[in-house]
């Protein structure tokens, strides 16, 4: 509440500046409106050109001019990413890896933010400061020894190699700590005081209400884990266990420029199931993106 | 400040518990205490094991191993700082942390203007359904994966055949060698990175700006304060908070880069657009030379936190705060 002072200070500046505003608002929301929509040509158009270049016959993919509007779908590169990458084993991996490594994230990050938030143990503030300070490190710093330690319990190129180590998560325990502080404590104190044990407590009434926070840790690890490369790069070798992103680029890799409508069809796929959390999870998504933020 | 908030709730937090915890004792006093010592252990235990395993471990782990040459089949032999003295004279690694450090520079600039401009303009006076149609807009680039984007921006970039020379031929700008030159290739990491992830800062600068009472901005016009003017007075100092945030973020991150220039470039043409991480990448996982590497992960840490705590530091006599 200092602000009033400054901001009067900031309004006393201004006033000495000049003369009483000139009306021209509905031209500046016009410019404002064409300069929006300029940037989000620029944000949307390769999205675009993706899609629709994917929708023509292989042949024709570098074509210039280029198409932005898919008049006239041609569903032959589809055909073809099938036919030349295993892209049902490459999504069934995907699939599996993100989801464990989701559902996995927000049984442990509750357990964990509940226990952070609810419980008194010695030693709290410390451990959770630990957690806090190990987001730091960058995942790239650790990734040496992570891959030893796979190596020494026997799951070197495994699809639990890839989804263990990414199971507990700092930020997710860090968020449901947050929303279980946000929760009023009476509930607790009245099922205890109704004879519920401190687990049945946490089962039945609050973990119930920490729903939809579980939800954005979910939402927020599948849309990390399902596009991320670094860690697939390096801890999957055979073909067999590569996730989509991984496949895509191999197969970028393997095809000449004249097929590039096969690599952007495998491209497209591989956005379906992200779009589907953009189109119903966006709200979370973007709530848990900005969490911890000091918002 | 999040740290702020974190320590007062913790404190309002131990009352209710002491008084729960009363309140339980009332049915079995002794049965009850018993049970509570090592109930918060089985709730943390997947998080702190997993986590003791596979960071805490391995964070030691890397720091310990950047003083041993190690390649994995061979036993691993104790070098003190030879890692590092090998590292820091590598022509190849100190090209990648320039490369990275410019990066940084350039990208994070843009990623913040372009940033902040484009939230200014959508949260001012506008239709609701465009609101919600730009913010979805510049937000949607987040979700993809920085593979796939790479994977279609190469071929957008294409010198011959791209869609981005042929819009540059219509203003008269002859075929630019995006990927096959040095400063090409930058321009095209840097540009497909900023492409990317703008929208995580645009977010930032959304909450920042939408906490500003309107008042604010009220008073300023009724002094006559317009347009952009408003804006260098009223909302960036304003904003000062959100902007620390979004630059440590937006740094940290951009220090990171590896998706993008290893899919886009491979780090070439030479080593113009290898970065810090893919030399990290490249020692361990194609010369086997784990010790290095990890010496390069621990010179990567260092700066990651030395430029965190400078930004807080800065922000003292900076920062506005409200």
């Amino acid at each position: 509440m200092t602000t009033t002072s400054t901001q009067r200070a900031v309004v006393d500046r201004l006033a000495s500046q000049g003369p009483a505003p000139r009306k021209k608002r509905n031209w500046s929301m016009a410019g404002r409106i064409v300069l929006l929509l300029i940037a989000s040509v620029f944000i949307l158009g390769p999205v675009l050109w993706t899609l629709s270049t994917s929708l023509r016959p292989p042949a024709e993919s570098f074509q210039l001019p280029p198409s932005f509007l898919p008049l006239n779908p041609d569903f032959s590169s589809y055909d073809q990413v099938f036919k030349q990458l295993n892209i049902m084993l490459l999504v069934l991996n995907s699939a599996l890896v993100t989801g464990l490594i989701a559902v996995g994230q927000m049984f442990t990050a509750a357990l964990a933010g509940y226990a952070f938030a609810n419980l008194k143990f010695r030693g709290r503030g410390a451990l959770f400061s630990i957690v806090l300070a190990t987001m730091m490190v960058p995942a790239q710093v650790t990734i040496v020894p992570v891959f030893m330690l796979i190596r020494g319990i026997g799951l070197s190129d495994t699809l639990l190699a890839l989804i263990l180590p990414a199971i507990p998560t700092a930020f997710g325990t860090f968020l449901m700590r947050q929303y279980f502080l946000g929760l009023p404590s009476d509930l607790g104190e009245a099922a205890a005081i109704d004879g519920a044990s401190p687990w049945r407590t946490f089962r039945s009434v609050y973990a119930p209400l920490a729903m939809p926070g579980m939800a954005i840790v979910g939402i927020l690890a599948f849309n990390y884990h399902w596009n991320e490369f670094f860690r697939p790069l390096i801890l999957t070798i055979s073909e067999q266990n590569f996730t989509l992103p991984l496949g895509l680029v191999s197969l970028q890799g393997n095809l000449g420029t004249g097929s590039i409508s096969v690599v952007l069809a495998g491209v497209i796929l591989s956005m379906i199931p992200a779009l589907v959390v953009f189109m119903f999870g966006q709200r979370a998504l973007r709530d848990g993106l900005t969490a911890g933020t000091g918002k | 400040m999040s740290t702020a908030t974190t320590g007062m709730s913790t404190k309002r937090r131990n009352g209710a518990g002491s008084k729960r915890q009363n309140g339980a004792g009332a049915k079995s006093e002794t049965n009850g205490r018993q049970r509570q010592r090592w109930l918060p252990w089985a709730f943390l235990a997947p998080t702190i094991l997993g986590m003791g395993l596979f960071t805490l471990v391995p964070i030691v782990a890397s720091v310990v191993l950047a003083f041993f040459r190690w390649d994995i089949i061979s036993a691993p032999s104790f070098v003190g700082f030879d890692n590092f003295a090998e590292v820091v004279q590598d022509p190849t690694v100190r090209v990648s942390f320039l490369n990275t450090i410019l990066f940084v520079v350039v990208a994070v600039a843009l990623q913040l203007g372009l940033a902040l401009a484009l939230a200014i303009m959508v949260q001012e006076k506008l239709p609701t359904w465009l609101r919600v149609f730009f913010r979805s807009a510049f937000f949607f680039p987040l979700i993809l994966s920085a593979a796939s984007v790479s994977i279609f921006m190469r071929y957008l970039f294409n010198e011959q055949f791209g869609v981005v020379n042929w819009l540059l031929s219509f203003v008269g700008i002859p075929a630019v060698p995006w990927l096959t030159t040095p400063a090409g290739s930058a321009a095209v990491v840097i540009l497909v990175y900023v492409w990317q992830n703008f929208g995580f800062s645009f977010l930032l600068f959304i909450g920042g700006l939408a906490s500003i009472p309107i008042e604010t901005y009220e008073a300023a016009s009724i002094d006559g304060a317009t347009g952009w003017r408003k804006h260098l007075h009223v909302t960036l100092p304003l904003l000062s908070p959100t902007t620390l945030v979004a630059s440590v973020m937006a740094i940290i991150n951009a220090l990171q880069v590896f998706d993008q220039p290893y899919v886009l470039t491979r780090g070439g043409p030479g080593d113009s657009t290898r970065t810090a991480v893919m030399v990290i990448f490249e020692s361990a996982f194609q010369r086997l030379e784990f010790g290095q590497a990890s010496a390069i992960g621990v010179i990567l840490t260092l700066i990651i936190m030395a430029i965190t705590a400078a930004q807080f530091r800065l922000s003292k006599r900076f920062v506005f705060y409200q």
